[in-house]
């Protein structure tokens, strides 16, 4: 059976995107956020997946206002960078894994969670600077990701957006997925977006150090508690877009502390192994963090 | 029953929701077209009439003429589809942000660097921090105004 190893979560700003394309890591603005992913490039390579799960979320990129999907899952075979008003990130083409995401979509809706299937969709930084920052540039001679990536694209943009416990129980669902897919396939779930943020109106810019912390400390010790915090504690905590960090709630119900299902008909097992944690302001208008959880 | 917005009383920060949404679907909508390329061309070549192909309310092509995103938002938009219009004029993220609170490109920057704006005294309406509506404009802008 396949199985999810482990869980990684990461803030996804365009501007980390924009600095990898043109060539300015190694600027002293740069060089700081980029070295708190040193390690986890080599810990990809070492703990290579057969497949991401990709929770982020689309902004207003596939989905305009013409359709609004709270939770939608790619079925398809291969999703090309979007051209968000900058041009096309110079990235290569994210393959999909449709067998595997047509049965998560299936084994997930029948457990209740109305998902909508989506076969054709550009992707934009949401899931393109995650994999930038965790695989690195690939090079010219080899322009590919490491693995298949199944895209899962949630609703943050026009309120209401999913509640945590929503989307907390929505992970325990994919893992029961993930675990009764027959192929003995590795994959990891990785939850995106965040931290403290606020991109609109005067208080633009907003950051809020401890509320990042407190998150981060809950989502490893204490994520069933974390998410009970209503949306309005976000917004006022961590800023109108800082509301992307319920996404992250999604990976962490994955894991296999967690009981498993949304009947729960696996009682969860040892609390996952902290590898990485990393914190840094500011990347453009945003806080950054970035967890590695391994399942034991 | 008329919506329940729990988060009114936030200072310097509008919510989009379904009653903002649909106000500004047509303002959205013209965004999303700045996606394509041509597109982007067209608009440039001649703002007005490009803006005049859409089902947009005065008020929201005056806003957009002048760039004035706190205006946008106000009629409806939402910052990642004026994303759009910033990538169009080549402006970056942090410009379009930092051109809401008042404050110079340099200001705001030195602002983030410095760790970002604080949440104290910015949670509820009321409250005496920086984003608070008596203390707009910010920055330089500010100081002028008081002057």
């Amino acid at each position: 059976m396949a199985r999810i190893t482990a869980s990684v979560y990461t803030s996804h700003v365009p501007a980390i995107g924009a600095a990898i394309d043109l060539g300015k890591t190694d600027e002293p603005y740069w060089q700081p956020l980029f070295k708190g992913y040193e390690f986890s490039k080599q810990w990809l390579k070492a703990n290579r997946p057969d497949v991401v799960f990709l929770v982020y979320n689309d902004h207003a990129t596939a989905f305009s206002l013409e359709m609004i999907p709270t939770f939608a899952i790619g079925c398809a075979a291969q999703y090309q960078p979007a051209d968000e008003g900058w041009g096309p990130r110079p990235v290569p083409t994210v393959v999909g894994h449709p067998d595997l995401a047509a049965h998560i979509a299936q084994s997930v809706i029948q457990d209740d969670f109305d998902l909508t299937i989506v076969n054709k969709m550009d992707v934009d930084h949401g899931l393109t600077v995650p994999l930038s920052l965790m695989c690195g540039q690939p090079p010219q001679s080899d322009f590919a990701w490491p693995c298949p990536v199944i895209p899962f694209a949630v609703n943050v943009v026009q309120y209401p957006v999913p509640s945590g416990r929503r989307c907390f129980e929505l992970g325990k669902a994919i893992r029961k997925a993930v675990e009764s897919y027959d192929e003995p396939l590795n994959v990891q779930i990785w939850g995106t977006g965040g931290m403290s943020h606020q991109l609109q109106g005067p208080r633009a810019g907003l950051i809020n150090r401890e509320f990042d912390n407190m998150f981060l400390d809950r989502l490893i010790a204490d994520p069933a508690g974390l998410a009970t915090l209503p949306h309005i504690d976000y917004v006022r905590d961590a800023g109108s877009e800082g509301i992307e960090l319920v996404m992250w709630l999604i990976a962490r119900g994955a894991m296999s502390d967690v009981p498993r299902g949304a009947s729960a008909d696996v009682a969860g097992g040892a609390p996952p192994t902290l590898r990485h944690r990393f914190y840094h302001v500011p990347a453009s208008n945003t806080a950054v963090g970035h967890l590695i959880l391994e399942n034991n | 029953m008329a919506l329940n917005k729990p988060y009114l009383d936030v200072p310097g920060t509008t919510i989009f929701d379904a009653e903002q949404s649909r106000k500004g679907y047509w303002l959205n909508q013209f965004c999303m077209s700045l996606m394509k390329a041509e597109n982007r061309a067209s608009f440039k070549a001649d703002e007005r009439a490009y803006l005049d192909q859409w089902a947009m309310t005065e008020e929201q092509k005056q806003a957009v003429l002048a760039r004035d995103l706190n205006r946008c938002i106000a009629a409806g938009g939402n910052i990642y589809f004026l994303a759009k219009i910033g990538a169009t004029d080549g402006k970056s993220f942090q410009q379009m942000a930092g051109s809401m609170t008042g404050m110079t490109e340099e200001e705001y920057r030195d602002m983030m660097v410095h760790g970002g704006r604080s949440a104290e005294g910015n949670r509820y309406l009321g409250e005496d921090g920086d984003a608070q509506p008596q203390h707009q404009p910010q920055g330089s802008a500010g100081r002028k105004a008081g002057a």
